[in-house]
C-alpha cells in the first residue's frame, strides 16, 4: 500500500505541513518496498487557482492508497478524488511524519472520505 | 460620457454615490443611466424604488469534454494557463469556475474533443422607477469569474442605451474587475475617506488607474474624520479634489434604509452639484 503524506521535509522526522493543495511536499511512503520518495510541489505556491486539482493528480499519478495530511481536501480536489479509491485522513498537521504515521496506525485520525 | 466610481476600499460610499448621482441628474432631465457592475453584490437597486422590466440570461463559454476521439495527449491541460483543465490517466477533466474562455484548448486540441459550449455565470437586470433607467450584472452563487458578466453588461447597457450618459458603480479593489469596470470610461472617480486605510487603498487604486491612463479625480466621504493625508497625496500628486461629502450620520441612516439622500440632506445635495459641475467642465 501507497501513504502519501503532505510534508514540509524529505524525512520521517519533518514535519507535516497542514495544507493539502499547497502542501510544500507529497512524501510517498510504500509499505512493501519500505521506502519514501519525496514529490516537490512547491510551485502551487505560485498559482493563484486550481492547485486542489493539480494536487490531486500528484497522488492518482503517484499510485497513492491513503493520503494523510492536517487540514484535509478542498472542495476542487475532491471532485476529482472522490471518483478514485483513495482515502484521506485528516488531524496530522502539527505532527511530524514518523507520529503521523503511527497516529494514522493507532486509528487516531479523522477520515475524510 | 461614461464615468466609472470606484475606490481602493470597500465601503467608502460607491453606491451612495452612484445611485445619488444618477437619480439627482435624472430629476434634472438629463439622460442617464446607472449600471451597476459590482455583480458578486450588486445592491444599488436596494435604494431606487424600481420595477424589473427586462432580465437577460448571460453565459460564458467553457469546454466540454467529448470522449469519443480523445487520445489523452494531455494537449489541452499543458496550454491552459489557469489549472481549468485536468489530464487524468483516463479523463479529461474541466474547471468551469477556473475557465477564462480563451479557447486556447478546444482550438489547440488535435482531435476535437473539446468543443466551446455556453455556461450560465449569471443574469443580467434592467429596471426602472419613474426617473431612470438601471441595469445590474449578478453572478450567480458559487461563480468565481466576474469579468465577462461586467463585460456584458456594459455591452447591454451601451447596445440599449446608446445616447445616454452612463454611470458605472463599481465594484472595490483594485483587481481584473475593477479594471474592466474602468478600462472603456472616459473618466474614473475614486471614492475616499481621509484615514489610514482609506489613503493606503486610495494609492493603490490610483497606480491601478494610471497603468491604465485613465483620468482621476477623487471625492472624499465621510469628511472631518480622520487626519489630512489623503488631502496631502492629492495634492502632492496633482489629482483634482471634486468634494468632500461631509460626515453625517443622518446620511448613515438614511442609506441603512435604503433611502436616497440628496433630497433629504442639503449639504449632501451641494456635494452632488460640485460632482455635476465638475462632470460638464470635463471634456
Amino acid at each position: 500500500m501507497k501513504i502519501v503524506f503532505t510534508t514540509k521535509g524529505k524525512t520521517w522526522e519533518s514535519p507535516m505541513d497542514a495544507r493539502f493543495g499547497r502542501a510544500e511536499m507529497f512524501l510517498v511512503y510504500d509499505e512493501e518496498t519500505d521506502t519514501l520518495e519525496a514529490i516537490d510541489n512547491s510551485a502551487t505556491e505560485a498559482m493563484e487557482h486550481g492547485v486542489g486539482g493539480q494536487s490531486s493528480k500528484k497522488m492518482i499519478n503517484a499510485g497513492a492508497n491513503v493520503v494523510i495530511t492536517g487540514n484535509g481536501a478542498g472542495e476542487k480536489a475532491l471532485k476529482i478524488l472522490k471518483t478514485t479509491k483513495i482515502e484521506f485522513f485528516t488531524g496530522a498537521g502539527e505532527m511530524s511524519v514518523k507520529e503521523a504515521y503511527e497516529a494514522y496506525k493507532q486509528n487516531r485520525l479523522q477520515k475524510q472520505f | 460620457m461614461k464615468i466609472t466610481i470606484a475606490s481602493g476600499k470597500g465601503g467608502t460610499g460607491k453606491t451612495t454615490v452612484s445611485s445619488n448621482l444618477t437619480s439627482y441628474l435624472a430629476s434634472l432631465g438629463k439622460k442617464v443611466v446607472l449600471a451597476d457592475l459590482d455583480v458578486e453584490e450588486p445592491n444599488s437597486a436596494l435604494f431606487l424604488n424600481a420595477e424589473l422590466v427586462d432580465s437577460k440570461i448571460s453565459n460564458k463559454m467553457i469546454p466540454k469534454w467529448d470522449a469519443t476521439d480523445c487520445t489523452l495527449c494531455g494537449k489541452c491541460e499543458e496550454v491552459c494557463n489557469f489549472n481549468a483543465i485536468l489530464h487524468l490517466p483516463e479523463e479529461i477533466r474541466v474547471f468551469p469556475e477556473l475557465c477564462h474562455s480563451c479557447y486556447a484548448c478546444s482550438e489547440l486540441c488535435p482531435t476535437d474533443s473539446l468543443p466551446m459550449t455556453p455556461s450560465q455565470i449569471g443574469i443580467i437586470n434592467e429596471y426602472q422607477n419613474e426617473l431612470f433607467t438601471m441595469v445590474e450584472g449578478r453572478l450567480d452563487l458559487g461563480q468565481e469569474m466576474s469579468i465577462p458578466l461586467i463585460a456584458q453588461t456594459i455591452e447591454y447597457v451601451d447596445e440599449k442605451f446608446p445616447d445616454y450618459m452612463k454611470i458605472y458603480d463599481a465594484p472595490p479593489g483594485t483587481s481584473c474587475p475593477v479594471i474592466e469596470s474602468s478600462r472603456y470610461s472616459d473618466f474614473v472617480i475614486l471614492i475616499t475617506e481621509a484615514t489610514p486605510f482609506g489613503l493606503n487603498d486610495l494609492t493603490l487604486a490610483v497606480e491601478t488607474m494610471r497603468v491604465l491612463n485613465q483620468k482621476i479625480g477623487v471625492i472624499i466621504n465621510r469628511y472631518g474624520i480622520g487626519d489630512d493625508g489623503v488631502e496631502n497625496y492629492c495634492h502632492d500628486e496633482n489629482i483634482p479634489i471634486i468634494t468632500k461629502i461631509k460626515n453625517d450620520r443622518e446620511v448613515a441612516k438614511l442609506y441603512s434604509n435604503g433611502e436616497l439622500i440628496y433630497d433629504k440632506i442639503e449639504h449632501f445635495k451641494d456635494s452632488l452639484d460640485e460632482i455635476i459641475a465638475f462632470i460638464g467642465g470635463l471634456k
